[in-house]
């Protein structure tokens, strides 16, 4: 007797893996094909961006540094969509740079898309710089003139062109900067565009990121944090209450994915219960 | 010469971009300037270096037939065809709807999705398996992500204690730790950029 049990709870903490990897995949599907409905708790990092950027004025000027990949865009591109569209809606003005060499496609994706459907225009309403290496690099140079890294927009078209850049030099014409990154980007925009320049930033990161930036929450260098796609799912519960997005038109893509991640959760959860279980009652057993 | 020349130059570079911070005066901003364009300049060679060392490495491995060379050639093939696309005359590259776009939304969005979809299911079975209560600390441990994890389960009126125990745990002991590390890091890093503008520290010239 002693012996079947031992051998269950040696089975329950040595599970093959392919059965945690089956599980996952099962749960996955299973959520996407019927999915429920997942509160969302708004934490005050996610409010505080969302007032900020429900306080500016129109003809105002947010900047977004994009510096994320596709292998982040689950969790990254709603709320890059969500800000976009709150600030197309108010009539903000948005200047976008990408300082990660796989990101160029990642913005052109949002703007084209959100500025379609709020009829704005390349440098009037946006202005997308582009690309460069070297981030510290970059925003150094963008805090002096953001026409010394980027003298033409990503289109090729000369900044001093364009009439949105007309007054703007650096970032002293930006009213904030909220930068959504999946890497070391965020910490030379922290170290350089707010130490340096004393830039007012806020971050949008990955959801394993996200602990990281908290210090520089309470420090004040940052004044608000999108953690991943639960984050993005606030954000956009923020916004569909503003009246910004719409769950008819499909527009709450964190918010909609929620739920898997929920199950996910729960799942990794109970394996890590059973394994434990497995391995105390082993040890009486024992 | 071949050790002096790389030594003044690191140590009066380093001392300038140290100095001009302290000194705000027009001519060290045009200085200041002056050298960030040499740092993307130096940056673009850099570039060119690795884009040949990566050819060289997998032309002679392809050459050579070293297990697993075929992955070269891919490696290959997709290097020159990216960057051609990237170069037909005629049509902006970066523009929604170019070539090099189609590439890039059709072929490797797609990829690298899935690629990093795939950590869903390794996270799990690695937490599966780490996450066991061998010793106190381990049993912190696995504790703080339980909690951290359970932040995106809505458990009905739990929801807010554990809401207020993830951001303690964030804010508090996670804050702490980060904030030592960071100041780790900080003293660490200047006393690695002191040794090398003194001539301490010198493999950055290839030899110690």
């Amino acid at each position: 007797m002693d012996n079947g049990k031992s051998n269950l709870y040696d089975w329950m903490m040595n599970l093959d893996r392919r059965w945690v990897y089956l599980v996952i995949g099962v749960v996955v599907t299973l959520t996407a094909i019927a999915p429920f409905k997942v509160p969302v708790y708004v934490t005050p990092e996610v409010r505080n961006i969302y007032n900020f950027v429900e306080s500016m004025e129109p003809g105002e000027v947010l900047m977004i540094g994009v510096d994320y990949a596709p292998e982040a865009m689950a969790e990254l591109h709603p709320m890059n969509y969500a800000i976009t569209r709150q600030c197309f809606a108010k009539g903000i003005k948005l200047l976008l740079c990408c300082l990660h060499q796989n990101g160029p496609g990642m913005v052109e994706q949002v703007i084209a898309q959100v500025s379609k459907e709020y009829d704005k225009v390349n440098g009037v309403d946006y202005v997308y710089l582009g690309y460069k290496p070297y981030p510290a690099i970059t925003i150094l140079a963008m805090g002096q003139n953001f026409r010394i890294p980027f003298p033409e927009d990503y289109y090729g078209t000369s900044l001093d062109s364009l009439p949105m850049m007309r007054n703007i030099v650096n970032f002293d014409n930006v009213q904030a900067i909220i930068n959504i990154s999946a890497g070391s980007a965020t910490e030379y925009w922290i170290n350089y565009a707010n130490g340096r320049y004393n830039a007012k930033l806020a971050i949008g990161v990955t959801g394993v990121m996200t602990s990281d930036y908290y210090p520089f929450l309470q420090s004040g260098q940052i004044f608000g944090i999108i953690g991943g796609m639960k984050g993005a799912a606030e954000y956009e519960d923020l916004a569909e209450k503003g009246g910004y997005i719409s769950r008819k038109k499909d527009q709450l893509t964190a918010f909609k994915s929620m739920p898997i991640q929920t199950t996910t959760h729960i799942v990794v959860i109970l394996f890590i219960v059973l394994g434990n279980v497995g391995y105390f009652m082993s040890k009486k057993v024992k | 010469m071949r050790r002096v020349m790389p030594f003044t130059i690191v140590t009066v570079t380093g001392l300038f971009m140290l100095v001009q911070y302290f000194i705000p005066r027009e001519e060290f901003e045009w200085l200041y300037e002056w050298t960030l364009d040499w740092i993307i300049v130096i940056g673009c060679f850099a570039m060119l270096l690795g884009l040949w060392s990566m050819t060289y490495v997998s032309v002679s491995k392809v050459r050579r037939k070293i297990p697993g060379w075929g992955y070269n050639v891919i490696t290959l093939a997709g290097l020159f065809f990216v960057l051609i696309v990237g170069f037909v005359p005629g049509q902006a590259s970066l523009v929604r709807g170019s070539a090099f776009m189609h590439l890039f939304e059709y072929i490797y969005i797609p990829v690298q999705a899935s690629m990093f979809s795939l950590l869903a299911f390794y996270i799990a079975s690695a937490a599966y398996r780490a996450f066991r209560a061998r010793t106190i600390l381990a049993t912190i441990l696995l504790v703080s992500a339980i909690i951290i994890m359970l932040r995106l389960v809505p458990l009905g009126p739990l929801s807010a204690v554990n809401q207020w125990l993830a951001n303690f745990i964030l804010t508090v002991p996670n804050m702490a730790a980060k904030r030592a590390f960071w100041i780790g890091v900080g003293l660490g890093a200047t006393a690695t950029a002191l040794k090398i503008m003194l001539g301490i520290e010198r493999t950055y010239m290839g030899r110690d």
